[in-house]
C-alpha cells in the first residue's frame, strides 16, 4: 500500500495540513500536494474504473499525461468531471469522487465486462449492433449510451468568471523546465520581449528530481537563480499554471492559465485564456515516459518509473515497500537508486536489454540491487493492487522463471518528446532510431506567411539527452528565436553535467513472443481499454491507416489523447503490418494539448455579456411599460405592449384599432439611416436604387428598392433629399450595416473615382412614427411650426422644433394612416417620446409594436423585406414595375433582371389572399396544384409570404406569391395544413385597406 | 430643450480601473482628402488641431482629432458647440468635396483610467496594450469583445473609448467585468 514517508517531499509544506474528501472519505494532505500524491499518501491506490471493462485503476503518471486518475471534482455548480488528479493542486475542502463505477469504486458490477474481454474486442460494437437494423435505434443505442461516457455532466450555473487576455511578444517559450528557462534567458538576454509559460505551479520541470549540476552547482540552485534573473528583466513575463494549449497560424498561440483552480471562491477569474501573438515560439515541452506492454500492466501499483521517483522526491510518497523496476533504458535506474537511498526495497531491476545498462546500472549494483539483464515481466500478479511479478526472458514467450513479491512496479519503455505544439500547425516529425521516438524535423517546421519557420523545439522536446545536451539545445533555440525577431543574441550556454547512458532498446511487447493470453492483458491505452491484441486484430482486419486504426480501436482517443499509448500502439500496428514505424506515422496532433474548460473559451461572453443587446433611447420606457420584446438583429424591439392580463394577440389588435381610430406611436429608431453626399451622389443613388432618385427635390421623400447585382431585392426604404448634394437613405433595421457596407464596397472597388461620401448615422437619431387621424394634432400641440397639409404634403419632409427639440419631420406612412416620422438627436429621444405620450393622452395615445406595424402594412398591401422577399425574389415578382425606372441606362440588378429566367412569365407573382372562412392562413403554407412531381410530392402553385388576422377587417388577410397570380383574380386556391385539413383562399388584390390612400394623404 | 441624456447616463464603476461615462460630447465625422491644405486649414479652424497621422489622436482643450481611416476623421468638441463647429467646417470647405456630419448622439463615450486600464482593455480588444507598444497619442479602431470600438490614450494615462450608442450598456458591462477586483493580470509592470 502506498504511504507518506517520514521525511522528504520537496514541494510539501509539512507544517500545515489540508483536509479533503475522496468518495466521501475524509483525508489529509499538505500544501504542495497534488490530489494524486495526497491520495497515495492516504493509501488510496485505487482511483477509478476503466471505461470499457471497469477494471480497477490507479495512478500511472505524475503529470498531464495521466490516463487513469480522473475524478469528478467539486460540488453543485462547481462540479467538473474528468479532472486529472495528477494536475489538481490540493486545497483545503477539496471534494473529489471517482468515476465510472457502480455501485462503488471497490465493488463494481460493470467489472464483469473484464471476464468477457475476449468477447469485446476492437470493433465489437460495430460488428455486434449492426443487425438487425431497427434494433440500433430502439435497443442497442439506448443501452450503449447508458453504459458509455466517462464522468457525469456538470451542473448548470457556473458561478465563476473567466476571461481572455490578448498578449504580444517576440518570443513565447512554452515549458518552464530547464530547457524553457534557458531558452527564455537566451532570448531575453538578446533583447527580445519574452513570455515564458509553465503548466504546473513549479519551475524547473523534473530536473530537480533527476539531479545533475549546472556550472558546478546543483541544478536546483541554477533554477532558482535563473528564475530570479528572469524576474528582474523588464522584457520578460513569467506565468506558472499556464499551459501552452495550442499553436496556430502566424505565431498565434493559446495559453490556458488556471488562475484560481486551487483557490475556489476567491475573487480572481478561475481561468484566463491567453491569446498570444508571438514572433517565434519555442516549445520546451519536455518528454513523456512510455509504459511497457506486459500482461497486467494496468493493475494499480504499476506506474511509470519517473512517476514513482516524482512521488518519492517531490511529495515524500512511496508506492510500496518493494518496487520492481522494469526497463529498456538507463533512466529507470534513477528510480531504483532514489528509492533505495530512501530506505525502500528494490527486489530487482529487470532490464530487457541483454547487454544491460551503463554507469547508472553500475551505481545501482554498487548499492546492492539485484539486476537481471535480458529479463522482463511475464505477468503482474494482483487484482486491485500489485502483489508480485512473474519474471521471464524478454526473448521468450513468457514462461515464468521466478515470482517476485512486490507492491509496486516501476516501468520505463523510453521517452517520447512532447511534439504536440510543434505539430499543431504543421511541423513534421522524424523517427529517431537510436532513441526509438519521433522528434521534430528541423527541416520541416510550421511555417509563417513568408515561408519561414516560426516554432523551434528545445531540450528534451527536441530529443536532447542529458542536462548538458538539453541546456546547449535550449540555449541555441532561444538565441535563434530571438535572432529571428531581430534581436542580437550573445553569450554562451551554461555547462550542464553529462551523464552518458547505455543505448536503449525498443521494447514494444514484453516478452517479445508473448502469447495471445498475455497480449489480451497487455494494455496499450489505459483510458480506452485498448490492448495489444486489439491493435493486432485491427491490423488483421485491414485497418492499415493509423488514423483508421485509432478510430476502430479507440486507441489514443478521449481526454488524454493517447499521450502514453500512441507510440506503443503504432509500434504494435507497424509490427502487425510488417512495416517500419515511420511508414505507419502518427495520428494528427490537434489543440488543445490537454482539455481546457469551455468556459475559458467563452471568456467574458456569458450572462449579461453573452451577446450585445442593442437598445434605443426609448428602451427604458418600453421595459418599464411591459413591452413584450422580439429580437430584430441584435436589437430587442417591442412586439407589442400587453396591458394587464392581455395576451399578445389581444394587445396587437388593440394597438391597431387605437392607431386606426385615433393615435399610435412607434419607436422606429432602429431603422437604418445613411447619409450619401457629394457631387456624384445623385448618379450613385440612381445606381443603388431601381427607381430614379437623382430627380428627387430637396424637401421631398421617395420610396425606393435596392437590388443586388443578381437582381434580387435586398432592401427598401424611404429616401429623403436633404439638399442638392445630400441624400438620407432609410434602410430596414437589419440592413443598416450591410447596406452601408454595400455602398462602401461599390464606392471603393468599382466607382472609386466618383465623388461620393457616405456615413452611417443610424444611431444619431431617435425616430418616432406618429400615426393615426390625430397624429397631426398631437404634433401641432408640441410645435409652433406649420405642418399642415399645405405646408407639408404627403412624401415631404421639413425641419421643425418639436417639444423644444430640433427635429426632422417626414410625412410618410407605413401604417396607411395620416402619419409622420419625427427624427431627433438620440440624446433627446426619450424626452420626445415622453412629450408625445403626454400630449397624446387626450387622444388615448398608445405605443404600438412591430406586430401591429406588420399587420397595418399588410392591410395596406405594403411588402416587407424578409417576408415577401427571401433573397430569390425580384421587384417584378412583386408587381413593383412602377418602382423600376425605365429611363435609366443602368442600376444594380438591371441586367440580371433581363436574364431569361428572371423575365419568365411563369415566375410566381404577388397577390392578396382572402380565406373563404375568414381564418388566417398558416405562415409559409403552399397552394397545391394538380398532380405530383418526380419525387411523388404534390405539385404546388404558390405560397403564403405574409399572413395575419386583421382587426380592422375582422378576418384573416394574407399575401402570397402565386403562379400567374395577378391574372387569376377571384380564383380559389387550396392550402393544406399540417394537421391534414385544407384552407381555401381566394386570389384578391393585395391592398385590403384604403386603396385610394385617402387616409394617408389627409 | 432638456439636457441631453447619454446611453450610460453618468454610470461609473471602480475596480482595478475606473470606468465612467464621459457624458455628452460633440462628435463630427469628417470625410475628405486629409492631405489637402483646405481640409488641414478647416480642421485647424474648427477644432484648433492638425490632421492626426495614421492611427493617431491629437487632443486639445476640449477638442480632439482622431484618425479613423485614410479619408475620415472623428472630431470632438463640446456637445453644445457641434452646430457651430460643423458650420465652420462647411464654410471653410465650401466648394470642396467633403462630408461633415454630427454623430455626437450616435456614440457612447467612456473613460477608462487607473492602474489596471491597460489590462482591462487587453482582456477585450486584440491590441498590444503594453506601454512600449501603445503610447499616449495613439488611436486604435478595433473590436471590443463582440462590438466595434475605438480608443486613444492621453498623456495622463486615461483611455478614451467610443462605441455605438445602442451597445453602450453592453460596453460598460464588459469593461466593468474586466475591471472586477481580483482580475489583475500584472503584466504591465
Amino acid at each position: 500500500m502506498s504511504t507518506r514517508l517520514a521525511t522528504g517531499g520537496r514541494r510539501l509544506d509539512r507544517g500545515r495540513a489540508q483536509e479533503f474528501t475522496f468518495n466521501g472519505k475524509r483525508m489529509q494532505g499538505h500544501p504542495g500536494d497534488t490530489l494524486a500524491s495526497a491520495l497515495l499518501a492516504n493509501g488510496q491506490m485505487l482511483m477509478g474504473r476503466s471505461f470499457k471493462y471497469h477494471r480497477p485503476r490507479g495512478v500511472v503518471a505524475s503529470g498531464a499525461e495521466e490516463p487513469n486518475a480522473l475524478v469528478g471534482l467539486g460540488e453543485g455548480t462547481r462540479f467538473e468531471p474528468n479532472q486529472r488528479a495528477t494536475t489538481t493542486e490540493l486545497f483545503d475542502g477539496l471534494v473529489a469522487v471517482s468515476q465510472n463505477h457502480w455501485p462503488s469504486l471497490e465493488t463494481d458490477i460493470g467489472a464483469v465486462n473484464t471476464h468477457f474481454a475476449r468477447f469485446l474486442p476492437a470493433g465489437f460494437y460495430y460488428k455486434m449492433f449492426i443487425h438487425p437494423r431497427p434494433f440500433w435505434k430502439h435497443v442497442y443505442e439506448p443501452f450503449i449510451r447508458q453504459s458509455a461516457g466517462l464522468g457525469k455532466a456538470p451542473n448548470p450555473g457556473d458561478p465563476d468568471r473567466y476571461e481572455h487576455f490578448y498578449y504580444f511578444c517576440d518570443v513565447l517559450v512554452v515549458g518552464g523546465g530547464v530547457a524553457g528557462l534557458q531558452s527564455a534567458l537566451a532570448a531575453a538576454e538578446a533583447g527580445a520581449k519574452v513570455m515564458l509559460i509553465e503548466q504546473t505551479a513549479h519551475w524547473g520541470g523534473r530536473a530537480p528530481v533527476d539531479g545533475g549540476e549546472v556550472d558546478g552547482h546543483p541544478v536546483e540552485d541554477w533554477i532558482d537563480a535563473t528564475i530570479a534573473k528572469l524576474q528582474d528583466m523588464p522584457n520578460v513575463t513569467l506565468r506558472t499554471r499556464c499551459m501552452g494549449a495550442g499553436v496556430y497560424d502566424h505565431g498565434y498561440a493559446l495559453g490556458y492559465e488556471r488562475v484560481a483552480d486551487h483557490t475556489p471562491g476567491s475573487d480572481a477569474p478561475r481561468h484566463r485564456l491567453w491569446r498570444i501573438r508571438a514572433g517565434q515560439i519555442v516549445t520546451a515541452t519536455g518528454a513523456i515516459e512510455r509504459p511497457l506492454s506486459f500482461a497486467g500492466n494496468d493493475i494499480p501499483g504499476v506506474m511509470l518509473a519517473s512517476a514513482v521517483r516524482d512521488y518519492a522526491v517531490d511529495y515524500g510518497v512511496s508506492i510500496g515497500d518493494r518496487t520492481v523496476v522494469v526497463t529498456n533504458n538507463d533512466d529507470a535506474y534513477r528510480t531504483a537508486i532514489t528509492l533505495k537511498k530512501l530506505g525502500l526495497e528494490i527486489p530487482a531491476i529487470l532490464d530487457a536489454r541483454q547487454q544491460g545498462g551503463g554507469a547508472l546500472a553500475e551505481e545501482a549494483r554498487a548499492l546492492g540491487i539485484r539486476i537481471e539483464n535480458g529479463k522482463g515481466i511475464a505477468k503482474v500478479k494482483g487484482g486491485k493492487h500489485v502483489t508480485g511479478v512473474a519474471i521471464c526472458a524478454q526473448a521468450g514467450e513468457g514462461a515464468a522463471l521466478e515470482e517476485i513479491a512486490c507492491e509496486a512496479v516501476a516501468m520505463s519503455g523510453g521517452w517520447s518528446p512532447v511534439v504536440h505544439l510543434w505539430s499543431h500547425c504543421g511541423g513534421k516529425l522524424i523517427w529517431d532510431e537510436a532513441q526509438a521516438h519521433f522528434r521534430p524535423d528541423p527541416e520541416n517546421p510550421p511555417r509563417g506567411a513568408q515561408g519561414e519557420g516560426f516554432v523551434l523545439p528545445a531540450g528534451s522536446a527536441n530529443g536532447a539527452g542529458d542536462l548538458a545536451g538539453v541546456l546547449n539545445d535550449a540555449h541555441a533555440a532561444g538565441q535563434a528565436a530571438a535572432k529571428a525577431t531581430g534581436a542580437k543574441p550573445k553569450g554562451k550556454a551554461p555547462q550542464g553535467s553529462a551523464s552518458p547512458e547505455a543505448p536503449m532498446q525498443p521494447v514494444w511487447l514484453m516478452p517479445q513472443g508473448a502469447g495471445y493470453k498475455l497480449r489480451l492483458k497487455a494494455w496499450l491505452d489505459y483510458q480506452n481499454d485498448v490492448k495489444v491484441s486489439d491493435v493486432q486484430l485491427a491490423a488483421r482486419e485491414g485497418y492499415e491507416s493509423v488514423e483508421h486504426a485509432k478510430r476502430y480501436t479507440t486507441l489514443g482517443m478521449a481526454t488524454d489523447q493517447g499521450k502514453l499509448s500512441n507510440i506503443n500502439g503504432l509500434a504494435i500496428l507497424s509490427d502487425a503490418l510488417g512495416q517500419p514505424i515511420p511508414q505507419t506515422g502518427t495520428t494528427t496532433f490537434r489543440p488543445p494539448y490537454t482539455p481546457i474548460s469551455l468556459s475559458s473559451i467563452a471568456g467574458e461572453a456569458t450572462k449579461a455579456n453573452f451577446q450585445p443587446i442593442r437598445k434605443t433611447p426609448m428602451q427604458g420606457w418600453h421595459e418599464a411599460n411591459g413591452a413584450d420584446f422580439e429580437p430584430v438583429g441584435q436589437w430587442r424591439r417591442p412586439y407589442c405592449f400587453p396591458k394587464g392580463e392581455e395576451g399578445r394577440h389581444e394587445a396587437v389588435n388593440r394597438e391597431i384599432t387605437q392607431t386606426r381610430d385615433s393615435l399610435g406611436v412607434l419607436d422606429a429608431s432602429t431603422l437604418g439611416k445613411i447619409i450619401v453626399k457629394g457631387p456624384d451622389a445623385g448618379r450613385f443613388m440612381d445606381m443603388l436604387y431601381t427607381n430614379m432618385m437623382s430627380t428627387l427635390k430637396p424637401g421631398r421623400c421617395r420610396y425606393g428598392l435596392m437590388c443586388n447585382e443578381n437582381g434580387f431585392l435586398m432592401d427598401d426604404g424611404v429616401v429623403a433629399r436633404l439638399d442638392e448634394d445630400t441624400f438620407l437613405c432609410h434602410t430596414t433595421t437589419g440592413g443598416a450595416e450591410s447596406i452601408h457596407g454595400h455602398m462602401e464596397e461599390w464606392l471603393q472597388t468599382e466607382w472609386w473615382d466618383w465623388k461620393v461620401y457616405t456615413a452611417n448615422v443610424t444611431e444619431q437619431y431617435a425616430q418616432v412614427g406618429v400615426a393615426g387621424p390625430n397624429s397631426r394634432k398631437v404634433i401641432e400641440k408640441l410645435t409652433d411650426d406649420d405642418i399642415s397639409a399645405d405646408a407639408l404634403a404627403f412624401m415631404g419632409w421639413t425641419g421643425i422644433t418639436v417639444a423644444g427639440i430640433p427635429a426632422r419631420v417626414f410625412r410618410i406612412s407605413f401604417a396607411g394612416e395620416l402619419s409622420f416620422e419625427l427624427s431627433v438627436p438620440a440624446s433627446h429621444g426619450r424626452a420626445l417620446w415622453d412629450a408625445l405620450m403626454e400630449a397624446g393622452s387626450e387622444y388615448g395615445v398608445m405605443p404600438y409594436g412591430t406586430e401591429a406595424m406588420h399587420v397595418m402594412r399588410a392591410e395596406k398591401g405594403f411588402i416587407m423585406i424578409g417576408d415577401e422577399t427571401d433573397g430569390t425574389v425580384i421587384p417584378q415578382d412583386l408587381n413593383m414595375q412602377w418602382a423600376i425606372s425605365k429611363k435609366k441606362e443602368d442600376y444594380l440588378g438591371k441586367r440580371a433582371q433581363e436574364r431569361s429566367h428572371m423575365a419568365d412569365p411563369n415566375r410566381w407573382k404577388l397577390v392578396g389572399l382572402e380565406t373563404l372562412d375568414g381564418s388566417a392562413l398558416p405562415d409559409g403554407a403552399y397552394a397545391t396544384a394538380e398532380g405530383h412531381n418526380a419525387n411523388g410530392q404534390r405539385n404546388v402553385q404558390g405560397r403564403v409570404t405574409s399572413t395575419y388576422h386583421s382587426p380592422t377587417l375582422g378576418r384573416g388577410i394574407a399575401m402570397g406569391l402565386v403562379l400567374h397570380g395577378p391574372n387569376r383574380m377571384g380564383e380559389v386556391l387550396e392550402f393544406p395544413t399540417v394537421d391534414g385539413g385544407i384552407i381555401k383562399a381566394k386570389i384578391v388584390d393585395q391592398v385590403f385597406y384604403d386603396k385610394d390612400g385617402e387616409k394617408q394623404n389627409g | 430643450m432638456a439636457e441631453p441624456v447619454t446611453a450610460l447616463n453618468g454610470a461609473r464603476f471602480e475596480g482595478i480601473a475606473t470606468i465612467e461615462d464621459a457624458g455628452p460630447t460633440g462628435m463630427i465625422t469628417l470625410r475628405g482628402d486629409l492631405a489637402s491644405k483646405e481640409v488641414k486649414a478647416a480642421v485647424k479652424k474648427a477644432v484648433g488641431l492638425d490632421i492626426p497621422g495614421q492611427r493617431a489622436a491629437l487632443g486639445g482643450k476640449e477638442t480632439a482629432a482622431l484618425w479613423m481611416s485614410p479619408d475620415e476623421l472623428l472630431l470632438m468638441c463640446p456637445y453644445d458647440k457641434v452646430a457651430e463647429t460643423i458650420a465652420t467646417l462647411d464654410a471653410a470647405l465650401e466648394g470642396q468635396h467633403f462630408l461633415a456630419v454630427n454623430v455626437s448622439d450616435a456614440r457612447s463615450f467612456l473613460r477608462i483610467s487607473g492602474g489596471g486600464a491597460r489590462e482591462v482593455l487587453a482582456k477585450l480588444c486584440p491590441v498590444d496594450l503594453s506601454p512600449d507598444a501603445f503610447a499616449p497619442g495613439m488611436f486604435r479602431r478595433t473590436r471590443m469583445a463582440q462590438v466595434p470600438a475605438a480608443f486613444w490614450l492621453d498623456e495622463g494615462g486615461t483611455f478614451h473609448l467610443v462605441c455605438f450608442r445602442s451597445v453602450g450598456e453592453y460596453a460598460f458591462n464588459l469593461l466593468k467585468t474586466a475591471a472586477l477586483s481580483g482580475g489583475e493580470v500584472g503584466v504591465y509592470g
